[in-house]
């Protein structure tokens, strides 16, 4: 992609000091401004809160296989399926793809030596990592029995627990998520190196622009709307609570304002991790740029304005239902445009199916059946009775598991060698990817008939009729439990048994697969200069011995 | 072991039509899988690495292949989004049904409070007469709470502080499941209860039976009467007249319900239910314009079940209930 000028040696000269061993005390890690390093601990941060979260949906599965609530006490229940969420969701999903394979690729596919604001960078994570601390002791200590949507006047007047401390954390971890957005917007339009115009970006960095908007503009109003309930909560000022002369519905609109845009916050990295796989593993351009970029950015634009579609049953005026129904129809448009084109991109292409791939087409299988299952629940009728049973819940975890986190595997497995240098087992990688859809889809596709069978959602205890459907979707939890610690146990196994990874070891095209692996402290030993297209992967050389076999 | 259930049981005037739609989305689902998958498949074994193929490609794009696949499915969206908001406007419209069985609904942590109008209270239970049409007008105690029966596929949040409302036809007797959607808190999955559709016979026979079961009370009076008690009792009657004559520095109240107020800041409200809680709660809220702000409020003197009782009786001074 870029030229080399005369740098002989530059590859031996980085494998002696690269960003991992330049340093080694605790310090140069917790005082570190370099994107890399913060990636790093973004990742430890995240495994954490992801056991943390994992092990609640363990037990929640766990209770679910009687339909008596024998196991643990109903609060007890409604405090596991809070952390679960909020845990999950503000702390794992969110950052995910953004703060670690997007602080750590950023500034390398785009040719800069770090982000933006550096500084910055280092407080983002500081912001995340004690929102996050804070968050988890206030949850695991006293407990919060809310659910992650914090819905009033149940929040801010009735529950018993530490509600005001759960949102706290949340809320110090919100500013997190708008200095990494910010930063990845002043990033792409000023660190941008010569040569790397606009529609040459990777798609990766397409997406995650759109994200890093979304973060600006969304992540202030869940500050305010959760900053509110604290307020109701304490100064017993009616702000949601009727009974205080407040509008509990207005909650909802305030919430989901943000909070829908945040599946795209969730997804939309996701989607640019697919394209790099899709392209890497195919073996050529990604069929239809433009139309991938641009649907990135009209998903953010629409994630914006389907928020109403969390509130059809709550007496919202039927006009608003309709409108928001429709506007959420249009979200189907990019998201299928994307799915076709990642589809098309392996037209004429050469398939390698590597784990990193697997993960992708696993991504491709998942998120389509969570996309059109999001079209059951924008036909207003069918989400009345839809709506909050456990069809929304299988739904939401396609595209939330099935969608963001396959992205998130793929990618990761995809950039470990770049991260550490060192590779992963392959096989293993293989094996992992399969036990995780398999195991993903016994979990959660009986959600969807017990959802229409009216399964309701968070419940402690249920009616004896729905348990077939809840013991298949348990088992399937453990396999995708089993998937996961398999996952993150050979992951760990390579830091020190790995083989070493060579500068680009998929032979993919990007910035960031021309510097060492790991890479030197200032990314690059040369100035990187751009000349070509994204993806420019070549048409492979016929072998001329084979063609003639072939022919024979 | 319970046989293994595959499709809800279909038991009110909603239940077929969204079945129908359910169908026709599972229809349009396949049909998406298939055009994807299938592809997926095919590259995927025809491009492995390793397989000959011809991989000379021209073009990475293709504009009419991005309208295809852009305004297709735009297309094939188009009826699906009609016919569910049809049926939507026709479940939550307000239904003004003659003869229509209006049960009042009160939720609360963590339990159902029904009411039918000839008074009959029943706790998580529902007896309902098959083809009536029933409407419910439900406000919750404390938090929000959701009123959803699966056979029904009518869902409907039951929220602290307004009115909303429901209506349906049972068209199949049986026993259904009452669920409460929306989480309220510890108790949340007891929350549930069960919908007794009966001949319009049993039912009237149910009305008069003295044998009641536990959690349920006998009323000797019907919600109008209550009402009427209350107002007396309340001394409501010394400000408010309920008949056209009478002294003249006393409000009437009758022919109210239904008509159109002008407030004393301006706005124009519909007495509707909404706005006689309000007046009772809040007297100040909905000052009818050339009043005098002396109704003092009723907030802690009466509950929310006294207030729909009292509704029931200012709506007959108006000919709006039959009971």
């Amino acid at each position: 992609m870029s030229q080399v000028a005369d740098y002989p040696g530059s590859v031996h000269a980085a494998e002696k000091t690269n960003y991992l061993n330049a340093e080694h005390s605790i310090k140069s890690w917790l005082l570190t401004v370099d994107h890399k390093r913060i990636a790093i601990l973004y990742l430890i941060s995240i495994t954490v809160f992801f056991i943390i979260g994992g092990s609640m949906a363990a037990l929640i599965r766990a209770e679910l296989l009687t339909p008596a609530g024998d196991l643990i006490s109903s609060d007890a229940y409604n405090k596991a399926f809070t952390i679960h969420g909020v845990t999950l969701i503000f702390f794992f999903l969110v950052p995910s793809i953004p703060a670690v394979l997007g602080n750590f690729l950023i500034p390398m596919m785009i040719g800069a030596r770090d982000v933006a604001f550096t500084r910055l960078n280092l407080v983002s994570w500081y912001l995340f990592t004690i929102g996050g601390i804070f968050t988890i002791c206030c949850l695991v200590v006293g407990g919060v029995d809310t659910g992650w949507t914090f819905y009033t006047p149940y929040s801010s007047s009735f529950s018993n627990t530490s509600v005001v401390l759960a949102v706290t954390g949340v809320f110090i971890a919100g500013f997190s998520s708008i200095a990494t957005g910010l930063n990845f917007i002043v990033t792409v339009h000023k660190m941008r190196a010569p040569g790397m115009t606009w529609f040459k970006l990777p798609l990766f960095i397409w997406s995650n622009y759109a994200t890093a908007c979304i973060m600006v503009l969304g992540t202030p109003v869940l500050a305010i709307t959760l900053f509110l309930v604290g307020v109701e909560r304490v100064g017993r000022i009616g702000i949601f609570d009727p009974a205080l002369g407040g509008d509990p519905i207005l909650f909802q609109h305030l919430f989901w304002f943000y909070s829908h845009p945040a599946v795209y916050i969730m997804i939309l990295p996701s989607m640019g991790v697919i394209s790099e796989l899709m392209a890497c593993f195919s073996r050529n351009r990604v069929f239809g740029y433009d139309f991938v970029a641009y649907s990135s950015l009209a998903l953010a634009g629409l994630s914006f304005v389907v928020w109403g579609h969390h509130l059809f049953t709550s007496g919202q005026s039927v006009y608003a239902g309709m409108a928001f129904s429709a506007l959420s129809f249009l979200v189907a448009i990019p998201s299928a445009v994307k799915v076709f084109n990642w589809t098309a991109t392996m037209y004429k292409g050469t398939v390698v199916l590597d784990s990193p791939m697997l993960y992708s087409l696993g991504f491709l299988g998942l998120f389509t059946i969570g996309g059109l299952t999001g079209l059951f629940l924008a036909s207003l009728a069918v989400d009345v009775h839809l709506q909050d049973t456990y069809f929304v819940i299988a739904h939401f975890h396609y595209i939330m598991v099935g969608g963001a986190i396959m992205g998130f595997l793929g990618g990761l497995h995809f950039w470990w060698p770049k991260m550490t240098g060192r590779m992963y087992p392959e096989t293993f990688g293989k094996l992992s990817a399969l036990t995780i859809f398999i195991g993903f889809n016994l979990t959660f596709m009986p959600q969807f008939i017990m959802g229409y069978l009216g399964m309701p959602r968070r419940y402690h205890a249920y009616v004896p009729e729905f348990q077939v459907y809840h013991v298949l979707s348990s088992a399937g939890a453990s396999v995708l439990i089993a998937g996961y610690a398999f996952t993150i146990a050979y992951l760990l196994w390579s830091l020190r048994y790995g083989e070493k990874a060579s500068a680009n070891p998929w032979a993919a095209k990007g910035l960031e697969w021309e510097t060492p692996s790991p890479p030197p402290t200032e990314n690059f030993n040369y100035k990187p200069v751009v000349h070509e297209e994204a993806y420019a992967y070549e048409p492979p050389v016929e072998d001329p011995e084979e063609e003639a076999h072939e022919l024979a | 072991m319970n046989p293994i259930p595959v499709w809800p049981d279909q038991a009110s005037n909603f239940a077929q039509e969204v079945d129908l739609l359910y169908i026709l989305l599972i229809g349009i689902s396949a049909f998406f899988s298939l055009i994807v998958f299938v592809p997926i498949i095919i590259m995927v074994s025809k491009y492995r690495m390793g397989t000959k193929a011809n991989r000379k490609l021209v073009h990475h794009h293709n504009l009419k292949l991005e309208l295809a696949w852009t305004l297709i499915p735009m297309m094939m969206g188009v009826p699906v989004f009609l016919w569910a908001a049809k049926l939507f406007v026709d479940m939550y419209q307000p239904m003004e049904a003659k003869n229509a069985l209006e049960i009042s609904v009160i939720g609360k942590q963590w339990m159902w409070q029904l009411q039918h109008p000839t008074g009959q209270r029943e706790n998580n239970e529902l007896h309902v007469p098959l083809g009536r049409v029933v409407k419910l007008t439900m406000i919750s105690q404390d938090v929000i709470h959701s009123f959803y029966v699966p056979a029904f596929r009518i869902k409907k949040d039951v929220i602290p502080g307004s009115y909303h409302s429901q209506w349906f036809i049972p068209t199949k007797e049986g026993k259904y499941h009452l669920f409460c959607a929306e989480y309220c808190g510890t108790d949340h999955s007891k929350m549930i209860g069960t919908v007794f559709v009966m001949k319009p016979e049993d039912y009237e026979k149910w009305l008069k039976n003295e044998q009641w079961g536990i959690g349920n009370l006998r009323r000797a009076e019907t919600m109008k009467e209550a009402g009427e008690r209350l107002f007396t009792e309340l001394g409501c009657n010394s400000c408010h007249t309920v008949s056209g004559g009478g002294r003249t520095d006393k409000v009437p109240l009758a022919g109210v319900f239904g008509t159109e107020r002008l407030l004393s800041d301006g706005r124009r409200v519909l007495a509707d239910e909404e706005y006689v809680r309000t007046s009772i709660y809040e007297p100040d809220q909905m000052r009818v314009a050339g009043h005098n702000p002396i109704m003092p409020s009723f907030k802690g003197r009466v509950d929310e079940q006294q207030v729909l009782e009292l509704i029931t009786y200012i709506k007959s001074l108006s000919g709006g209930s039959k009971q």
